[in-house]
């Protein structure tokens, strides 16, 4: 059988969809489940994190049901908090937005964690500053499925 | 579709002008992650409460984006500011499109 140009060209192509597939495949896997670093990014707008003051983050050492962790977050002049699990299927948690008539800028909530991991809150204060606290926690039995 | 999701809200009955007090929340719904399997390892389908806003008199309280981390039957506890007798007004957005409603009235001296 003779191979003319054309049926190369068509098998090329093809070849060619073929091969990008699973990078399709992978880009919506991406979109589906960020990581820890874009989600900051996204939450900061890309601006720089410090470690520590004005950010509190309360929750157990040990959590023997990772079904239902208690967890408390706390920045005073906050106008927003988020929450994440990195060592969750899905690193997001909760953002949770103060309003003019929020008290003390406190906010307690019960999680799913999947494993053992460094729960991090991180809290835009009134002065457009990004601070960020972590708390580890240990878990015995995960909260994600199974 | 979640079935007999219940909003329970504890806020007191009266405060005075100014004091900031001490709301608690919880909603009844199964909270499916999206990531559980089922006994024919079938993934059950993602079914979660997304959104949870306060507002008192109009304003805004508080405003949570909740994702499939929040656990079942999801409890909220923060503080609020009370200026005046008024009314706080709770909602809850499921993933389905319902949108689940309390409303609690404060009495200010």
């Amino acid at each position: 059988m003779m191979i003319d140009r054309r049926d190369v060209l068509v098998s090329g192509a093809s070849a060619a969809a073929l091969g990008m597939l699973p990078w399709a495949a992978l880009a919506q896997d991406a979109e589906a489940e960020k990581t820890m670093d874009e989600l900051i990014a996204e939450f900061t707008g890309g601006a720089e994190v410090t470690d520590g003051e004005g950010i509190a983050i309360d929750a157990p050492e040990i959590a023997e049901n990772g079904n239902t962790v208690p967890v408390s977050v706390e920045a005073e002049g906050a106008s927003e908090i988020l929450v994440l699990a990195p060592g969750n299927p899905v690193a997001a948690v909760a953002t949770f937005k103060f309003g003019e008539l929020a008290g003390k800028h406190i906010a307690s909530t019960r999680i799913r964690l999947a494993q053992t991991q460094d729960v991090t809150a991180i809290a835009k204060l009134a002065d457009g500053k990004f601070v960020r606290t972590a708390s580890n926690v240990k878990v015995t039995i995960g909260g994600c499925g199974g | 579709m979640a079935e007999n999701v219940k909003p329970r809200v504890r806020v007191p009955k009266t405060a005075s002008a100014g004091e900031v007090i001490t709301i608690k929340t919880l909603i009844s719904h199964q909270m499916e992650s999206g990531q559980r399997k089922d006994k024919e390892g079938n993934v059950i389908p993602r079914s979660i409460i997304n959104h949870f806003s306060v507002t008192f008199n109009g304003a805004p309280v508080i405003d949570v984006d909740m994702e499939p981390a929040i656990s079942t039957n999801p409890y909220f506890e923060f503080e609020a500011t009370v200026p005046e007798s008024g009314e706080f007004v709770f909602t809850w957005q499921d993933d389905d499109g319902s949108v689940y409603e309390d409303k609690q009235s404060i009495e200010v001296s």
